[in-house]
């Protein structure tokens, strides 16, 4: 818990002021082996064994007053809809979705649930100026919409797809997000409303490491049947969601490009050449402009002297 | 303007004193020394105040729509493309073309290049309406445009390269503001005023440099949170932010080229002889600066594709669309700067600042919007999101106009300064 911390005040030193990332600088390599809290909570998905019934759906839904859907959810037209040529994605009025994905060559057609993966180390965290977000102890990645500005750089920074923002409202516009269920279930040990309510025993809910031993033990019992990955082992730094399937990823829609490593990685480059600029930039140019005027002021003061001397 | 100017030997107003002895009032500067009825003739005689009136007519409406029922009545809401053209244009594009405040502001107080001073104040001018108008275009964008000053004063997330580029475009517009404002004290006659802010202006240029670095880059720096978003091209974890400071630079440049041949062109009224005669030969010296800017620039182009090894890419149709934009936004205008400059082209130096605007902003709309999301779908933004844009922007030049007309930007004040 004190490294995740640690890790931030590296940061915000290094933004701030060059002096206190000086500082900080030693806690840098204690940052990086940040591996998450240790009794963070997650869900093993397992592809092959969801049928698509879109119960957690339903379950999300009421869980979180959401608005009613267009469709019911024992209306399975819905797996046939398309928009801009992709499948349906969470949005406003819905935080976990299923999709349906026929594969070429398999009997039955592959269900994928997306919600939020709830990362180790979130883009969306990472990227939000007011700290609108918090990674729980618990694993959930909560949202305060109080102090929201509703810049949207998190629904850009998310590797995922996830967060929507409440585009409909003038007045009280929000990010809407799965939350893990965290204020009504997750802080009571319960697991969320999605996996509760799942009839297959699709979703798993369970202490992450746990879970990653027991979808490890599944791949190895169950030779043939399953890829030899669990997506979200290390899909952008670790996830607490985490998915085990029979075919290849790609095949269910997952995005496999998603980097194996935090989507910060990829920012400390900018981050690290800020104190530098902050505290070089001043000094040499003030020196360029001492050079430059040189002459001027030379010329100056001689005009000064012989106008002494007369 | 010119019809009264012929008639009436006291304006444009350059002083404060007028021919028969009595001093201008504040009044009677803003209504540049004409009439109500002379004003309103010579407002609506120019063809591009009814243009702008059709803008305005139509856009202020649909801004009202925004305010009134949310981003998602004139946007598509959508969520794959959280940022549209308000930030596409009006931020990611309007800032690189407002470097040239920065920029000028270096060449004349650090490296005490006296000779660009008759443009020093058009380039100030410049960059702090080019950064004002960036915030409006992001108080439009904003879903909670009333917290602007979250980031602040009441949740601060310093970690986030988000919350550098508030704080310095926030720190930096008070920098132009007091910049700019001495053109302002000249003009009112609060001599106290300019003298201190002439005081203190090598900190306010250094520190300008500071931030300038800082912002322009972090805004490229903002995709870099978005590594598989952004087609691999127009991405670069290490060069992101080099990539978009280095562009501003002959970005801004270019902006004040553009802006100084329009001057010289549909406003000579108001300029003196002193800026009309300098002109072309300070055209000529920033062109040679932007020729020297891009030709970095495209050896850092180079290297983030070669960095990433990103050349298995360029054989592909994104491949083709990237060499596009680098051939006409960068290597052509470059080689007009180059030719123009050696044979004193002021011409061709001009047409190649304006590609090199329009290609500064075809870039940034690359990585925000058409190059983002490349793996699923182009967005093609709602008609009147589109108009929304182009309404702030006929603002941004209205205002921009009201300021050149009045402050001694363009001329210098007679009498005391």
């Amino acid at each position: 818990m004190n490294k995740l911390i640690n890790r931030r005040g590296f940061l915000q030193g290094s933004l701030v002021a060059s002096a206190a990332a000086t500082v900080s600088l030693a806690k840098k390599s204690e940052a990086a082996t940040f591996e998450g809290y240790p009794n963070a909570m997650g869900v093993l998905v397992d592809l092959s064994r969801c049928v698509g019934c879109r119960s957690c759906e339903a379950a999300c839904n009421k869980e979180q007053n959401l608005p009613a859907p267009a469709k019911p959810f024992n209306d399975f037209s819905v797996f046939d809809e398309m928009q801009h040529g992709q499948k349906r994605r969470t949005d406003e009025t819905r935080y976990t979705i299923v999709n349906r994905y026929d594969i070429p060559g398999r009997e039955h057609p592959l269900f994928r649930k997306i919600q939020c993966n709830h990362c180790q180390e979130p883009a969306c965290l990472t990227s939000c100026f007011v700290n609108a977000y918090t990674k729980t102890p618990e694993g959930a990645v909560i949202y305060d919409p109080d102090v929201c500005v509703g810049c949207r750089t998190c629904m850009v920074a998310c590797p995922f797809y996830i967060p929507t923002f409440r585009y409909s409202s003038a007045f009280h516009p929000r990010i809407m997000k799965c939350v893990f269920c965290y204020d009504t279930r997750l802080t009571k040990g319960l697991p969320p409303a999605c996996v509760e309510s799942c009839p297959q025993e699709a979703l798993t809910f369970g202490r992450r490491s746990d879970l990653l031993d027991m979808g490890k033990q599944r791949i190895r019992e169950n030779p043939g049947a399953y890829v030899d990955h669990i997506y979200g082992e290390h899909e952008a730094g670790g996830t607490a969601w985490m998915y085990i399937s029979p075919a290849p990823f790609e095949q269910a829609g997952f995005d496999v490009t998603v980097p194996k490593e935090p989507i910060l990685n990829y920012v400390k480059d900018f981050l690290s050449i800020v104190p530098m600029v902050l505290t070089i930039w001043p000094a040499l140019f003030a020196g360029f402009h001492l050079l430059a005027t040189r002459k001027d002021k030379m010329e100056q003061q001689k005009k000064n002297e012989n106008e002494g001397e007369v | 303007m010119n019809a009264f100017i012929s008639n009436k030997q006291e304006i444009p107003i350059a002083s404060h004193v007028k021919p028969d002895g009595g001093a201008w009032s504040i009044k009677e500067k803003l209504w540049l020394g004409l009439s109500r009825d002379e004003y309103k003739a010579q407002f609506l005689r120019n063809p591009v105040n009814w243009a702008l009136i059709v803008i305005f007519a139509v856009g202020v409406p649909i801004i009202l729509q925004r305010y009134l029922f949310g981003l998602g009545s004139i946007t598509h809401a959508s969520n794959d493309y959280p940022w549209g053209l308000f930030l596409g244009f009006g931020l990611f594009g309007m800032v690189p073309l407002s470097a040239s405040g920065f920029l000028l502001g270096t060449t004349v107080e650090i490296f005490g290049r006296k000779d660009f001073v008759p443009i020093e104040r058009l380039a100030l001018l410049n960059g702090l309406l080019g950064y004002f108008f960036a915030v409006v275009y992001l108080e439009v964008d904003l879903g909670m445009p009333w917290r602007l000053y979250y980031p602040m004063f009441v949740s601060l997330g310093p970690a986030a390269v988000l919350f550098l580029v508030a704080w310095h475009v926030a720190t930096y517009l008070s920098v132009q503001v007091a910049e700019v404002s001495s053109a302002y004290f000249e003009w009112i006659g609060w001599l106290k005023g300019k003298r201190f802010i002439k005081s203190i202006a090598v900190g306010l240029t250094i520190s300008g440099i500071i931030l300038s670095t800082l912002h322009q880059g972090a805004l490229g720096a903002l995709f870099t949170y978005a590594p598989a978003k952004v087609h691999p091209l127009w991405f670069s974890a290490n060069f992101q932010w080099i990539h978009f400071f280095c562009s501003a630079i002959f970005a801004g440049l270019s902006m004040v080229i553009v802006a100084s041949a329009l001057c010289k062109k549909y406003m000579a009224w108001r300029c003196d002889r002193r800026f009309l005669d300098s002109v072309d030969e300070l055209t000529l010296g920033l062109g040679k600066g932007c020729a020297y800017a891009m030709i970095t620039y495209l050896v850092i182009k180079l290297v983030g594709v070669a960095h990433d090894n990103d050349w298995a890419h360029l054989l592909t149709g994104w491949g083709q669309y990237f060499l596009l934009e680098i051939g006409v936004a960068v290597v052509l205008p470059m080689f007009m700067f180059a030719v123009g400059v050696k044979n004193r082209l002021v011409g061709m130096v001009r047409w190649a600042a304006l590609i090199s605007v329009l290609g500064i902003v075809w870039n940034r709309l690359n990585t925000s919007m058409i190059c983002f999301n490349w793996q699923l779908y182009q967005e093609i933004p709602h008609w009147k999101e589109v108009w929304t844009t182009v309404t702030i922007f006929a603002l941004y030049f209205i205002v921009y106009r009201f300021i050149l007309y009045r402050l001694p930007i363009l001329y210098q004040w007679q009498g005391e300064k």
